[in-house]
């Protein structure tokens, strides 16, 4: 790990003001994924921002009557909370479905959103990337890429985002609330918070330098069945192969979004109006513009056949 | 005293199996040598901070290269060797380690963000001569082979059970509004984030059962 500097933050703006005007400062909250990547020099911050002591981690109901979710609150406490376990089981069911519990008592919301891909070659430094180094190539793209994404792929990189939190939040429509450097605050809807690689995947989201996030709100509950069925190697612990976050009304309408297939949550709600006719008829849809390779277009079938599972045990 | 011996020290394993298995499960309080980590750092031009925070109830003041993870300041500065380093990338659990109540993985979190916080290792869950409820369990169970993921496991093990208690889902509670149940499934995804390669799994699950059990 390389060497840094260390402050604990005292309030949202001055946090966000440090981290502009200080070159290459980070802001760390459950680090779980920022300390990983900082001990393989991928990330290699001078300056860290400890947030952790900000007031932000409380979830709290809106007037709208939905959640205010607060940027600091832990993955666990959110799984855990009556009123998400009640009426956004898609988000406690997708939390639950993420990592292990000792990640998750210390993972928050808002770095779980900001979490970078898990491809193995952003991971090995050896190897050419232009995610880790812009201009580099693309190790994946010829590689090994079994589990890498097969919509909104770039010639430059076909890196998934690997939560599984962001992908319930895509279904719920949730929104991104962030503090920015000259303390004025935006409200962005998860929709528009993730760029796709294009020729800059080093850019996954629409954040600027030293925005901070301070909460992510879920609007009112809007019933339904939820579920989030997550395709991965192993039973436990392990990233996903596909997921699949669906929320299913009575009358066969509902919402469905993707994990596991691309650098963003994937979600098309035009696709939606199909969800009455079966899962054949919405990934058609879906899935209309995938582009795989041999080694990852099993999640193209793989992602229809979760979908009509999903389908098939809500109509119960 | 064999078991408070400083463990890096190759004269003080002269334990018999029976001793080492125990003291692999209690992972023995070793002794703690004032530390010299502050002096060692000054004039580097390395970043070093003060941190405090109580380690098993005992209050500890260390000055620290910023990039000390908590697993290092306990190995290394504290000489608490019990919370192991396996792959210190918090995919294996060996370092877990319960902090303010919850357990984490020491590995993954830097010293200097624990100010004030309270952590607890497996030297302070029980001693050889007072094990642990959880440590006596997994040592009847034989839930180990080669002893190294044992602390972590067993910190693990032990908040398990205190989520449960708290109400706290997993990924297969069926009914996610209903109290999670004490069941051989929910130990099993509970205690995904431990890895154990001499796959002692079955008999931990088991010491954990019995645990359960006895609580109930």
């Amino acid at each position: 790990m390389k060497s840094f500097t260390y402050e604990r933050a005292r309030t949202p703006a001055e946090a966000a003001a440090k981290a502009a005007r200080t070159p290459d400062a980070k802001f760390i909250a459950g680090g779980t994924n920022l300390l990983d990547l900082m001990k393989l020099q991928i990330e290699a911050p001078t300056h860290l921002i400890d947030v952790n002591r900000l007031a932000l981690d409380k979830i709290e109901p809106t007037t709208e009557g939905g959640l205010r979710i607060g940027a600091l609150v832990r993955n666990t406490d959110l799984a855990a909370d009556a009123r998400v376990r009640s009426d956004y089981a898609v988000l406690a069911r997708a939390l639950l479905a993420g990592a292990s519990a000792q990640l998750r008592n210390k993972a928050t919301t808002a770095g779980n959103l900001l979490q970078r891909t898990r491809c193995p070659y952003f991971y090995d430094t050896n190897q050419p990337c232009n995610k880790r180094k812009p201009g580099s190539g693309c190790s994946a793209i010829g590689g090994f890429s079994r589990s890498h994404a097969v919509l909104g792929v770039s010639d430059a990189c076909i890196a998934t985002h690997p939560s599984d939190m962001a992908v319930a939040m895509r279904a719920l429509d949730a929104t991104v609330e962030t503090v920015r450097p000259d303390a004025t605050t935006r409200s962005l809807p998860i929709a528009e918070f993730y760029r796709l690689p294009g020729d800059t995947p080093q850019r996954e989201t629409v954040l600027e330098q030293g925005e901070l996030i301070t909460a992510v709100t879920v609007p009112k509950p809007v019933g339904g069945k939820h579920a989030y069925v997550k395709v991965r190697d192993r039973a436990s612990y392990a990233f996903a192969l596909i997921s699949v976050a669906a929320i299913v009304q009575p009358d066969g309408s509902g919402r469905v979004a993707l994990g596991g297939v691309a650098a963003k949550p994937w979600r098309i709600e035009a696709a939606e109006a199909e969800m009455p006719k079966g899962a054949e008829a919405v990934t058609a849809q879906l899935l209309a513009d995938a582009k795989s390779t041999s080694q990852n277009e099993f999640k193209l079938p793989l992602v229809k056949r979760a979908l009509a599972a999903v389908l098939a045990e809500a109509r119960g | 005293m064999p078991h408070s011996r400083d463990l890096r020290d190759p004269d003080a394993i002269n334990l018999d199996r029976r001793e080492l298995l125990m003291a692999a499960a209690a992972a023995a309080a070793v002794v703690t040598a004032p530390s010299v980590a502050g002096a060692q750092q000054a004039g580097t031009g390395v970043p070093s901070m003060k941190v405090s925070f109580t380690v098993n109830g005992k209050a500890r003041n260390l000055e620290l290269d910023t990039r000390t993870t908590l697993l290092d300041a306990l190995r290394e500065n504290l000489h608490m060797a019990g919370s192991k380093k396996g792959c210190d990338h918090g995919q294996c659990g060996a370092c877990t380690v319960i902090v303010d109540g919850r357990r984490i993985n020491s590995c993954l979190t830097l010293a200097v963000m624990h100010e004030g916080g309270s952590i607890t290792t497996i030297e302070g869950l029980g001693t050889p001569a007072k094990l642990h409820p959880m440590q006596a369990a997994f040592v009847k169970h034989d839930g180990y082979q080669c002893g190294y993921c044992t602390p972590g496991q067993i910190c693990s093990a032990v908040a398990v059970l205190g989520e449960i208690e708290a109400g706290i889902p997993s990924h297969v509670s069926a009914d996610l509004n209903a109290r999670p149940q004490a069941t051989v499934a929910e130990f099993r995804e509970r205690m995904s984030g431990n890895i154990c390669r001499c796959g002692a799994y079955s008999n931990i699950v088991e010491a954990i059962t019995e645990v359960a059990g006895r609580k109930a």
